[in-house]
């Protein structure tokens, strides 16, 4: 089932879109399929279109595949919210469980620039101690990554992105971001108000859309649709900043390319079969790495089983798919007596991690954190949460509707456990490429339950002090991550700390899918840095000539 | 749940905006056609669509637009292109089948409640339906498809989706519409721009 018309591949012909133009080019540098690249990176989003633009600028040769469009988005993207949808993930995937997980604009991009295009552009940071959750905190598992060394990549991928973002941020270690924090809009003042009342710390959001000029892109107007697609390019997604760099420095893009298989030979990979303009095609490869989060990496990887690899490539640990993880994204909303216009500004200016940092409390009876931020959800995206949650209808509908502009909200994003049993497994039926369907099964523990009541319960606190009425909670999640988890351990992991799967030497993981967990935070910045890292990795380790040997 | 509606924002049209820096040509070419090319009935059948227009009517009633937004016609347009939204509970037909099913199974709620159809009920009798479906309480052969997963996740959210991405829906609460190249300025609380819409009035809340 295709949703929208898709348009022409756009990245042909010595040519990719200048996304800064209207309908402008830029030169691109173009390979055969018969040339054996050095990377074939299949998706562009926050993990494959950083790792495309570093590599190719360290001299290797790249091909990135993505099955979405190659949008100039000064002209294509509209301020609709119904014509819009063309930016997600919209073929179905299978949803089970006791908790299934909904897709779509949820948490799937289907764009050149991935899920970055339609990203909320909050940019935050891990806790320090998330990356050893396991030995400093005594819950699900250590990362196989220091800390300072992803604090050394979240600089240069804020750098990269000119994170707006206050001067002094109320938590965890001392960062700089390149631009001012925005001014706080109405909606993230009822959460400073309530922060206040409380006597909780709270914070202007970074965010990544500049809150002055750079480069091509102009500041923020405010226009509030940023998840929907950003008209004006102020938004720092992965589409106006690595994509243009990866092209400049060599790379190709292969827009409206759906790679449905992996091709392996004496235990290697060779390349990548792929669908685009109506045919298959073979792309060989030195390299190929898997980019396309959480459901199509796995998805990919279990779709390119063989007799050698029954179970799917790189799964000889049966880890492929499994430890999916969501965030938790309950919220709570009050009719405030001010009006508020929430449709004003990114969606979420302002955010509190207090909970993320408390350790030892009496009230805190989960592990985890979880952080929460003021919300300004485009009309359909409430409305649907309205109708969803309360399965309000009629009149009732149109009235609660009709205090859209007098609502505020506080959401969480707050992070889950890694759970063997959530996982991506393939579907028996298949997609319009002929290619199995990814079955996803998802479950709360009693962890993510005590944790999702606890923030209800403060956030409904919070607001109330604010001076919201009527409180009305809603579930939901957000987020994907995990599903080919890095580690320490070829038992219980897909890859090692580099990214690159134990048992194929060739073949890599970029992406969220390799996060072992969540965290409470927002993860595009986390797997942004992360790719940058492999990145650098990758050329270390071909530096050394160690790309050929397994994990030497 | 019945009652009147009363408008915060009565004379408040986005469309108004239409030649001003809040539009663009590529949101008026959207827009264009969702008001003027509304397609015709090509996916339900001629005697599905009357519960259909039944359904839409209950869920969201418009007596009081002038110009109502022609909610059955886009749900047709969105299953006759096959438009997906990214997820299928294992639980659920496939859309095309889940629409089928639950009419049909409208119709037969309403017949066991002695109504020839659903569309034959007046609004509240269907909103009275709707409500049993919704909690479970059936009387008709739903063939073990989900209720409320069908009725909220299908039927409420497409529903919403269609009325309140329209100027009609938007215009309505005050939203204030396309936004592009021009944004806001003013974004402090009960202050608004000038191309926004003025002070909106309710009544208790």
């Amino acid at each position: 089932m295709m949703a929208l018309q898709d348009p022409d591949p756009r990245a042909i012909d010595g040519h990719a879109p200048d996304v800064f133009s209207r309908d402008g080019t830029v030169p691109m540098r173009q390979f055969s399929d018969r040339e054996e690249v050095d990377f074939a990176i299949v998706g562009t989003g926050c993990g494959g279109g950083v790792l495309a633009a570093k590599l190719a600028e360290a001299g290797f040769s790249v091909v990135a595949f993505d099955a979405g469009a190659f949008w100039w988005p000064l002209s294509d993207f509209a301020s609709d919210e119904r014509a819009q949808d063309k930016l997600y993930w919209l073929d179905p995937r299978i949803s089970e469980g006791d908790d299934p997980l909904e897709f779509g604009q949820n948490n799937s991009g289907r764009s050149v620039g991935g899920s970055s295009v339609h990203f909320q552009m909050v940019a935050l940071r891990f806790r320090p101690e998330w990356f050893r959750s396991r030995s400093l905190l005594g819950y699900a598992v250590d990362w196989p990554v220091d800390w300072r060394e992803m604090w050394h990549y979240y600089d240069e991928v804020e750098r990269a992105c000119a994170i707006s973002g206050p001067v002094t941020y109320p938590w965890g270690p001392k960062r700089h971001y390149p631009y001012r924090a925005h001014e706080v809009n109405a909606a993230g003042q009822v959460l400073a108000r309530g922060a206040e009342a409380l006597g909780v710390p709270w914070a202007p959001t970074p965010l990544a859309t500049v809150s002055a000029p750079r480069g091509k892109s102009p500041p923020c107007v405010y226009r509030g649709m940023c998840k929907i697609g950003c008209s004006t390019n102020a938004k720092q997604s992965v589409l106006v900043t690595y994509i243009p760099r990866a092209l400049d420095a060599g790379a190709e893009i292969r827009d409206l390319a759906m790679v449905g298989r992996i091709e392996t030979d004496k235990g290697r990979a060779t390349g990548v079969e792929y669908h685009r303009a109506g045919q298959w095609r073979f792309q060989r490869a030195r390299n190929v790495v898997c980019a396309g989060y959480s459901i199509e990496t796995p998805r990919l990887l279990l779709n390119s089983a063989n007799a050698r690899q029954p179970g799917g490539l790189a799964n000889s640990s049966g880890t492929v798919g499994r430890y999916l993880m969501a965030h938790l994204n309950d919220a709570v909303w009050g009719v405030m007596d001010d009006e508020i216009r929430w449709y004003k500004g990114p969606p979420s200016m302002a955010c509190c991690e207090h909970w993320n940092y408390i350790d030892d409390h009496p009230d805190k009876d989960f592990d985890g954190g979880y952080s929460f931020m003021s919300q300004g959800p485009l009309p359909t995206d409430f409305a649907r949460m309205l109708v969803t949650n309360e399965g309000v209808f009629g009149t009732e509908l149109r009235r609660q509707m009709a205090l859209y502009n007098r609502m505020a909200g506080l959401k969480m994003v707050g992070e889950t456990i890694p759970q063997a049993d959530n996982r991506v497994t393939l579907a028996d039926e298949i997609d319009d490429f002929g290619l199995r369907r990814a079955r996803v099964t998802y479950s709360y523990c009693d962890n993510d339950r005590r944790m999702q009541r606890h923030a209800r319960d403060f956030m409904a606190r919070m607001l109330g002090a604010a001076g919201g009425r009527d409180l009305l909670e809603t579930g939901s999640t957000a987020h994907l991550m995990g599903g080919c988890r890095m580690g320490n351990d070829p038992e219980t992991s897909v890859t090692d700390s580099d990214g690159r799967t134990w048992d194929i030497p060739n073949l890599w993981v970029c992406d969220g899918s390799l996060m072992p967990t969540a965290g409470g935070v927002n993860p595009s910045m986390t797997i942004m840095a992360n790719a940058a890292r492999i990145a650098d990795r990758i050329t270390t380790l071909a530096a050394h000539g160690e790309l050929d040997r397994a994990h030497g | 749940m019945s009652g009147t509606f009363h408008r915060p924002y009565p004379a408040w049209n986005v469309l108004d905006k239409w030649d001003s820096p809040s539009f663009n040509d590529t949101t008026r070419e959207v827009l264009r056609q969702r008001l003027e090319e509304v397609p015709g009935r090509r996916f339900f059948t001629a005697d599905e669509w009357p519960t259909l227009v039944a359904l839409c009517d209950a869920v969201l009633p418009q007596d009081d637009n002038p110009d109502p937004v022609p909610l059955a016609n886009w749900i047709d347009a969105a299953l006759f292109e096959g438009r997906g939204n990214g997820t299928r509970h294992a639980d659920m037909p496939a859309p095309p089948d889940a629409w089928r099913l639950g009419l049909a199974a409208l119709d037969a709620e309403a017949g066991a409640r002695g109504a020839a159809d659903f569309a034959s009920l007046d609004r509240e009798e269907r909103g009275a339906v709707l409500r049993d479906v919704d909690a479970g309480r059936l009387r008709a052969d739903w063939q073990g498809m989900p209720v409320r997963r069908f009725f909220r996740n299908l039927v409420l959210a497409e529903i919403v989706a269609i009325y309140y991405s329209h100027p009609t829906g938007q215009s309505e609460i005050g939203f204030g519409g396309p936004a592009s190249p021009r944004g806001y300025v003013r974004l402090q609380p009960n202050r608004a721009d000038s191309w926004e819409a003025p002070p909106g009035k309710w009544e208790r809340t």
